[in-house]
């Protein structure tokens, strides 16, 4: 074997030797690097040989996905019975909403889509046009989901499933950050009023639990108003969801505000400029860039939450999917269910969280700590 | 701006419609629809279908007040609630009615100001045990964990019947039926415990029906009848003459499939003839027209039609009539008569 040889600084990058690459050297490194990381290799395996073909036997391989009843899929297969679901399709999706006006509520989730894309990403095209539009969308949405001038007026009590959730959720998010953001400013007020109802607002919402206020608004509110008056259940549940949100968004907020530090203050002062573009120019950018992890934790938390409903008798997936259990075609088929309304949630709540990280790193100014 | 809540709130009842103080049923009537209280959802007695459509035993019988009281039995709002939220419901004015296979007792008709109607189902609280448990009566549950449904009667008669029987049991507290049916077939229970009509479609849900037994012992009466609340004596009385009339149809053996017939003009019988309304004024006594049973009947069918296309022996839930029988079947149903 002849050694070549090379003029000093001349010789080239050799490959790194065999036993620090490929497939060999990342098990040997990642997997079996000291005693304790074997062992759990070992019951890691163990566990997923365990686990994934059972689960893939039940969800797929043993799955029945057509049937007319719990009988017809426990005929067909051991495994799950998916004929329910998607018998019940129309249900989770559209709750109670009458069956000849669901184009509306499909009309409305595209638009809820063509309404967001611009809010959320800064490179679409006709983004100021689309911004516009954004701003419209909750009247439109409105107009096209309750009816009137011109579309049969559909009660919102009809509302249920997903767009249950959806209009829920979104609408909680949508109001509770900028009333968040007013209360965070408003607690960290000069003018005594405005940070003693500040304060004391975010307070009272944060030291009851949901549960107590949607509570409030479902039952003890029409022992508080005068006979004969009511208003719309949905419509008070999304006051008490959006308040609710509206004093930890606040405080999340407030977090972000105190990591400013005072310099950025002074020199907006200095700028001569007044309170409000002193705000919008200097501060808030910041302090929103600081609070977005907690920020979207607050909107996910919140997203959840909205099952509580339940509790005052609005189904939403969870509910819905609780009533279908009692048809008695298809009883006793709770995994199926809880599994489907489960991967419905991960999806939404995976997407925002994966929103939030782009987010970041799109604002990502300093240095990687 | 930072009054935002505040105004949202006026804003919000600015744009309330203030009705007129009316009896409840000039306000089902100029409201066009039944409030109706139901449960979230419970086999046999009200649950949505594919397309939302809400049926069941306890469906039907809202259906046959609107009927009577609108002339349109689909014209019902179902007011799904809990256990805990349903008198509350009714009793703010949320609901007109109240049908969620709901226990008769005092302290409800008295304290918590209901006013029930004519018992429509006769119940009464069983266990549900495994077979490999090996017991064969409720006395020998000393000791074992019972999932219990909270805000119901079925908890305090459980508390009684262990108190009575010198024994102990360890509660596992659940919301709903369906939660009862994921604790106590992932063993999370031994003993599940609701109303025998419960246990039945229970345990007609779990994946071998074979392996479990519902034990001899009945430890409770549970008349389920709808309700309303104080303060609308007329109201009140119509949901009653509803509910007998729905009993009676079955005794004199008026049908949905014959009901247009028998009642085209008076009959020989004057106890028919008062139930189609061919005879006697009993609509104008209750505030409706002559023909209030009539649509009330041709809504769902008479009793033995609810029961049968609801929770009887040919539905899955498999219910035998058993008290629920006529008074000359052998059963305790009784309805006053319509006179």
């Amino acid at each position: 074997m002849s050694e070549k040889t090379y003029t000093p600084g001349e010789h080239p990058d050799l490959p790194p030797p065999a036993n620090l690459i490929g497939p060999v050297a990342w098990i040997r490194k990642n997997l079996l690097s000291t005693p304790t990381n074997i062992v759990m290799t070992v019951l890691a395996i163990w566990f997923l040989y365990e686990v994934v073909p059972a689960a893939v036997n039940w969800l797929f391989l043993d799955a029945a996905f057509t049937g007319e009843n719990r009988d017809d899929c426990r005929a067909q297969a051991s495994g799950a019975c998916w004929a329910f679901i998607s018998e019940r399709m129309k249900l989770f999706t559209y709750g109670f909403y009458p069956i000849e006006e669901r184009w509306r509520v499909n009309i409305s989730f595209l638009l809820l889509i063509a309404a967001i894309v611009p809010v959320l990403f800064d490179k679409v095209p006709f983004r100021k046009f689309g911004l516009y539009f954004s701003c419209a969308f909750p009247f439109i949405a409105a107009w096209l989901l309750l009816g009137g001038y011109g579309l049969t007026p559909v009660e919102t009590d009809k509302f249920g499933g997903f767009m249950l959730t959806l209009v829920i959720g979104v609408t909680g998010i949508a109001f509770s950050l900028p009333i968040g953001i007013l209360l965070a400013l408003g607690r960290q007020s000069q003018l005594p009023i405005i940070r003693v109802f500040s304060v004391s607002f975010i307070e009272f919402i944060r030291g009851v639990p949901l549960i107590t206020l949607l509570f409030v608004a479902s039952t003890m509110l029409n022992y508080f108003l005068p006979a004969g008056v009511t208003f719309d259940l949905l419509l008070r549940v999304l006051i008490m969801v959006t308040l609710f949100a509206s004093a930890y968004m606040a405080e999340v907020i407030r977090g972000g505000l105190q990591a400013i530090p005072k310099g950025q203050f002074e020199a907006a002062d200095a700028m001569g400029l007044k309170y409000w573009p002193a705000m919008r120019l200097i501060v808030l950018p910041q302090a929103l860039k600081i609070s977005i992890p907690s920020i979207v934790n607050t909107f996910i938390g919140l997203y959840k939450d909205t099952t509580l409903v339940i509790i005052i008798g609005l189904l939403d997936p969870l509910g819905i999917g609780r009533a279908s259990l009692a048809d008695t075609k298809w009883t006793g088929l709770s995994n199926e269910v809880y599994l489907f309304v489960a991967i419905f949630f991960f999806i939404s709540c995976f997407g925002m969280a994966r929103y939030s990280l782009y987010l970041e790193n799109k604002l990502q100014t300093d240095h990687k700590r | 701006m930072r009054v935002t809540p505040i105004a949202a709130v006026l804003a919000a009842l600015s744009f309330t419609t203030m009705t007129a103080q009316a009896g409840t049923l000039e306000d089902v009537q100029a409201r066009g629809e039944l409030n109706c209280i139901v449960t979230t959802g419970l086999a046999g007695f009200a649950a949505p279908d594919e397309n939302g459509r809400w049926d069941g035993f306890d469906a039907g019988f809202c259906r046959a007040v609107a009927a009577a009281v609108l002339g349109d039995g689909e014209k019902v709002k179902f007011v799904p609630s809990t256990g805990k939220t349903r008198f509350t419901l009714l009793n703010s004015g949320e609901g007109d009615i109240l049908f969620r296979n709901t226990t008769e007792t005092m302290s409800r008709d008295t304290d918590l100001k209901l006013n029930f109607l004519p018992i429509n189902y006769y119940d009464g609280q069983g266990f549900l045990v495994r077979k490999d448990l090996g017991v064969t009566s409720a006395l020998e549950l000393d000791g074992a964990s019972v999932c219990i449904q909270t805000g119901t009667t079925t908890e305090l008669n459980l508390a009684d019947f262990f108190r009575a029987n010198g024994m102990n049991y360890e509660p596992v507290n659940i919301e709903t039926n369906e939660e009862g049916i994921a604790n106590y077939s992932g063993n999370r229970c031994d003993v599940y415990t609701t109303d025998a009509s419960g246990l039945a479609s229970t345990r007609a849900a779990l994946d071998d029906p074979s392996a479990h037994i519902i034990l001899p012992e009945i430890i409770s009466k549970e008349p389920l009848g709808g309700a309303t609340r104080h303060g609308d004596d007329e109201w009140s009385d119509i949901g009653k003459w509803v509910v007998n009339a729905i009993i009676i149809a079955e005794e004199l053996g008026i049908t949905r499939d014959n009901i247009d017939e028998l009642c085209a003009e008076a009959g020989d019988n004057p106890s028919i003839n008062r139930v189609c309304g061919t005879e006697g004024d009993m609509g104008s006594m209750i505030g409706l027209d002559a023909k209030w049973a009539v649509r009330a009947i041709s809504a769902g069918g008479n009793y033995a039609e609810l029961f049968n296309a609801h929770v009887g022996p040919d539905t899955p839930l498999g219910l035998a009539r058993g008290l629920n029988a006529g008074w000359r079947d052998g059963g305790i149903l009784y309805a006053a008569p319509i006179r």
